[in-house]
């Protein structure tokens, strides 16, 4: 007979620990000489849903660092966003955080 | 070049090209639709004729081709992931580039767009509604990178292409390349 106990939270960890166990996969766009910079701002807009100052700090973080994590979440959430970044021509790798 | 613009009453993306820049965005998509479609797939080995007919899977390598390889990028650093990754998501994602390339084609060839272009001076008029819009930019985007990928294109290096010759067939494909970007601006400028 199999009884569930209750799963006890590890009390040292912090709420920043806790999400980041949660969402442990990052969606990472690399800086390409191609892509505008403007319509990479216009993806991050219209894909992810996030307003132009967000849109906008991501893309030159991407043109400034070579690179940005622009999503995090769980292996096949980032597999469809890599997927969707892809389809816009945007150079996107996942990995773990 | 004027570019896109959004028709204030309509909604709609509207431009309009000459015969000849439509004729040269055709080509361009239909070069890109058949890259797309000709190096196939890799295959699947299976021993099973069975198993290989009921088989969806897609390739596990990276394309041979520059071009290509940009347009599929490994998406994991792990081998056996980025294998599995290509296999579900390859096929479709060239479909659905190929199908976007097609669309323009398509566009075009409604909008009074002839088959062989002659000595008649056609003015194409294109309105887009927004979903068709979209496909539009997604399609420019992979013109270009194909474009740039084959010009071996690298960041910051405007100079190099300012002082090639007019007669190096390069300089007339990266004018290709600056022109399609310039029309891109313009259509994320309309879609706002």
């Amino acid at each position: 007979m199999a009884t569930t106990s209750p799963v006890e939270v590890e009390p040292d960890l912090t709420p920043d620990e806790i999400t980041l166990t949660a969402k442990p996969w990052v969606t990472v766009v690399w800086n390409d000489p191609v892509n505008l910079m403007s319509y990479v701002t216009y993806v991050f807009r219209h894909y992810f849903g996030y307003d132009q100052k967000k849109a906008e700090k991501l893309m030159l973080e991407v043109h400034h660092d070579g690179k940005s994590a622009v999503s995090n979440g769980s292996r096949e959430e980032m597999e469809r966003d890599v997927q969707a970044m892809h389809e816009y021509g945007l150079w996107a790798t996942m990995e773990k955080q | 070049m004027s570019g896109f613009t959004r028709h204030r009453r309509s909604g709609l993306i509207i431009a309009t090209f000459s015969g000849f820049e439509a004729d040269l965005m055709r080509s361009l998509a239909s070069q890109l639709v058949e890259l797309l479609r000709n190096e196939a797939a890799v295959p699947h080995e299976h021993a099973d004729p069975l198993e290989a007919m009921l088989s969806f899977d897609g390739p596990t390598t990276e394309p041979e081709d520059p071009v290509l390889a940009r347009l599929f990028p490994t998406a994991y650093a792990d081998e056996e992931a980025a294998a599995e990754f290509r296999r579900f998501t390859e096929g479709s994602l060239r479909d659905g580039k190929a199908a976007g390339a097609a669309t323009i084609i398509d566009t075009l060839e409604e909008a009074g767009l002839p088959p062989e272009l002659g000595e008649q001076k056609v003015v194409i008029d294109v309105e887009l509604d927004e979903p068709t819009a979209l496909t539009w930019l997604k399609t420019f985007t992979d013109l270009r990178l194909a474009l740039a990928t084959r010009l071996e294109i690298e960041q910051d290096d405007e100079a190099f292409w300012r002082a090639l010759p007019d007669d190096d067939p390069r300089s007339q494909a990266h004018d290709i390349y600056e022109w399609i970007g310039a029309l891109q601006e313009t259509l994320v400028d309309a879609l706002h």
